[in-house]
């Protein structure tokens, strides 16, 4: 537990969290039009859950934020497998994608793509990985 | 559609992500890993039989067209090395289960291993030069975490070592895909290939597969470039050291191989007589290290180089017989060195040392070793009708129809003094006189020997029934000396 008063530090950390966040999922969702992707989306939001880190401690943000961060890297590689191999199913060749517009009620018509699903995985892992690795030479006596 | 061949690849991939879901209960992740291996196993054959009745097989992924996109190819070469690969891959898990012990297994052992084994089947597979390189770092990062699970003293200092030459190696890979980029401005094989015949090869060109030949050279293990191997391969526990003594090296042998036949053929006079010059080199350093070294591993480990050196003899004569000769002693070596890793992991569990001059009499309490042992060092002298016979066999023809008496006159010498330095173990360890080990109550031999005997029992099918397996062996040969076969198959012109 951390003895010095940081409320400038952690209240300032608290707002920007939530642009942070925001901002990343932003990245991630353009990537396809714009620069951005799941790889640098997946960076920015495990950048947000470092500041986290820095404001408060591993167990404070391990309570706020309960995920295994291991468990969450093979949810991104099955997603990523998934996907790629879900063109075997449609007897296309491996990582065939498929696209399509799909009306939404409140979205509108909007064009969806299953590269999509790929880069969630990418998303997943990215962070699943930066994460780990922060963690464990953390934790690290 | 033919999804059949991405199955190598996808099959492991599915697994290793799966058993990291599963890290704390073993017996669980033993068995996922089994029946996952068992698949591959089938699949694998499945791909080698349908290579040999339609021809080479090749997918386009993404549904991209082929120089476009990247192109999986099986060849009978590379489906021919999936298979031993995935029935390498079984029998090692096998032997993993009794001794690699449980704190080692909760840490995604059987994971980072069958992630291994996706970069060494996709190496195989894959018919893109910068996609090989993606294989090639799959296969290392797993090699690097295998090398340095556990983390004794002797691992994290050989880890140290391995992963800086192999992160330089993989830097000069980079260059070289550059520089040949630069060039032919594409990536395919084929179509590199293609590129290439149509500018005959300029000087730049040479220069490049020079530095290709450096690159596979540092993975492979080739004369001045070995100098990491020994060391780095006597860390790991056994099953990890048969995995790579088996088949990292070769990986590196089959990119030299797959460069050297698909892409530079049309300076053979420089690039394939530096090949022979390295490969004899390689051949001698491997002999004089076998017979040096009193300590089991060690004399093993030399005996990788040995082998990789006749096999690139083989290929730098460029004769059919010589290609043939040395596709089938590439896949004889795998099923070899492995066996007989696996062997040294059981002698070193039973007397708890890998000093030949502290070891002896062991045939007294376990002829059932003993005689694996036997068998196995004579395949691997290549005593027929054992498997290691008609390899060389068709190595030293080709070198003697190629005109390369001295080449073809040291692969025959080399024989000897491998036979040498393999009985030399034989002969100190198993005979003379009996002494009792503490450690062999622990060992449990009769689980652990399954493997090996396996192995043994393949390698000596492998000889004999080469009657049946030379069709497939000159099918792969027939592709490495015409290219026009390959890129046929891949461009679709």
């Amino acid at each position: 537990m951390r003895t010095t008063n940081n409320v400038i530090l952690q209240t300032s950390i608290k707002i920007l969290l939530f642009f942070i966040v925001l901002y990343s999922v932003y990245i991630f969702t353009a990537g396809h039009y714009y620069p951005g992707g799941g790889f640098i989306g997946g960076l920015m939001t495990a950048g947000a859950i470092v500041l986290l880190l820095i404001a408060y401690d591993i167990k404070t943000v391990a309570k706020i934020l309960p995920v295994n961060y291991r468990i969450l890297t093979a949810v991104g590689l099955i997603f990523a497998i998934g996907t790629s191999a879900g063109a075997l199913l449609f007897n296309v060749p491996f990582l065939t994608h498929a696209f399509g517009h799909v009306v939404i009620p409140v979205l509108g018509d909007i064009s969806l793509h299953t590269a999509t699903l790929f880069d969630l995985g990418v998303y997943f892992v990215v962070v699943g990985v930066t994460m780990t690795i922060i963690q464990t030479i953390g934790e690290d006596e | 559609m033919n999804n059949l061949i991405v199955l190598p690849i996808l099959i492991p991939l599915l697994t290793g992500a799966i058993l990291i879901f599963f890290s704390k209960r073993v017996m669980a992740q033993r068995w996922i890993a089994t029946l996952s291996s068992i698949a591959t196993i089938i699949v694998s054959f499945l791909i080698v039989q349908k290579v040999r009745s339609e021809g080479i097989q090749s997918l386009n992924i993404s549904s991209w067209d082929a120089p476009f996109g990247i192109t999986l190819v099986s060849d009978m070469f590379s489906s021919l090395l999936v298979l031993t690969t995935s029935i390498i891959g079984f029998v090692i898990l096998i032997y993993s289960f009794k001794s690699i012990g449980e704190e080692r297994e909760k840490f995604y052992y059987y994971a980072v291993f069958n992630f291994l084994l996706v970069g060494v089947n996709g190496a195989f597979t894959t018919g893109d030069i910068f996609n090989l390189f993606v294989f090639f770092e799959v296969m290392l990062m797993s090699s690097y975490v295998l090398l340095v699970l556990g983390g004794t003293k002797i691992q994290l200092r050989e880890s140290i070592k391995y992963l800086l030459v192999n992160v330089i190696s993989s830097a000069l890979f980079v260059i070289a895909v550059a520089y040949l980029y630069s060039v032919v401005g594409t990536l395919n094989m084929a179509h590199v290939s293609l590129r290439i015949a149509e500018v005959g090869q300029p000087v730049i060109i040479t220069v490049i597969a020079v530095l290709f030949l450096v690159v596979y050279g540092l993975k492979g293990a080739i004369f001045p470039l070995y100098f990491w191997m020994p060391g780095s391969y006597y860390a790991p526990p056994i099953p990890v050291l048969a995995l790579f003594g088996a088949l990292l090296t070769k990986v590196g042998v089959y990119s030299i191989t797959r460069t050297y036949t698909l892409f530079f053929y049309h300076d053979a006079g420089f690039t394939h007589q530096l090949l022979g010059i390295l490969a004899i080199l390689s051949i001698i350093v491997g002999v004089i290290g076998a017979i040096a070294y009193w300590d089991i591993k060690n004399i093993v480990i030399y005996n990788i180089i040995v082998a990789v050196g006749v096999i690139l003899y083989g290929i730098s004569v460029m004769t059919p017989d010589s290609l043939a000769g040395s596709v089938y002693y590439l896949l004889h070596d795998m099923i070899i060195k492995a066996a007989l890793f696996l062997l040294v992991g059981i002698v070193i569990a039973v007397t708890g040392t890998s000093n030949l001059k502290k070891i002896s009499g062991l045939i007294k309490h376990y002829p059932g070793l003993a005689w694996t042992f036997f068998i196995a060092a004579m395949a691997l002298a290549g005593i027929p009708p054992l498997s290691g016979f008609i390899g060389k066999v068709l190595i030293v023809k080709g070198g003697f129809e190629g005109e390369s008496y001295v080449g073809a006159a040291i692969v025959l010498m080399s024989s000897l003094l491998v036979l040498f330095s393999i009985m030399k173990i034989f002969i100190n360890g198993f005979w003379g006189e009996d002494r009792s080990y503490d450690v062999k109550e622990k060992a449990p031999v009769k689980w652990l020997l399954i493997s090996p005997v396996i192995l043994v029992i393949l390698s000596a099918l492998y000889g004999l029934g080469s009657e049946a397996i030379l069709p497939y062996i000159y099918q792969a040969a027939e592709t490495l000396s015409d290219p026009s076969i390959y890129i046929q198959a891949v461009l679709k012109e």
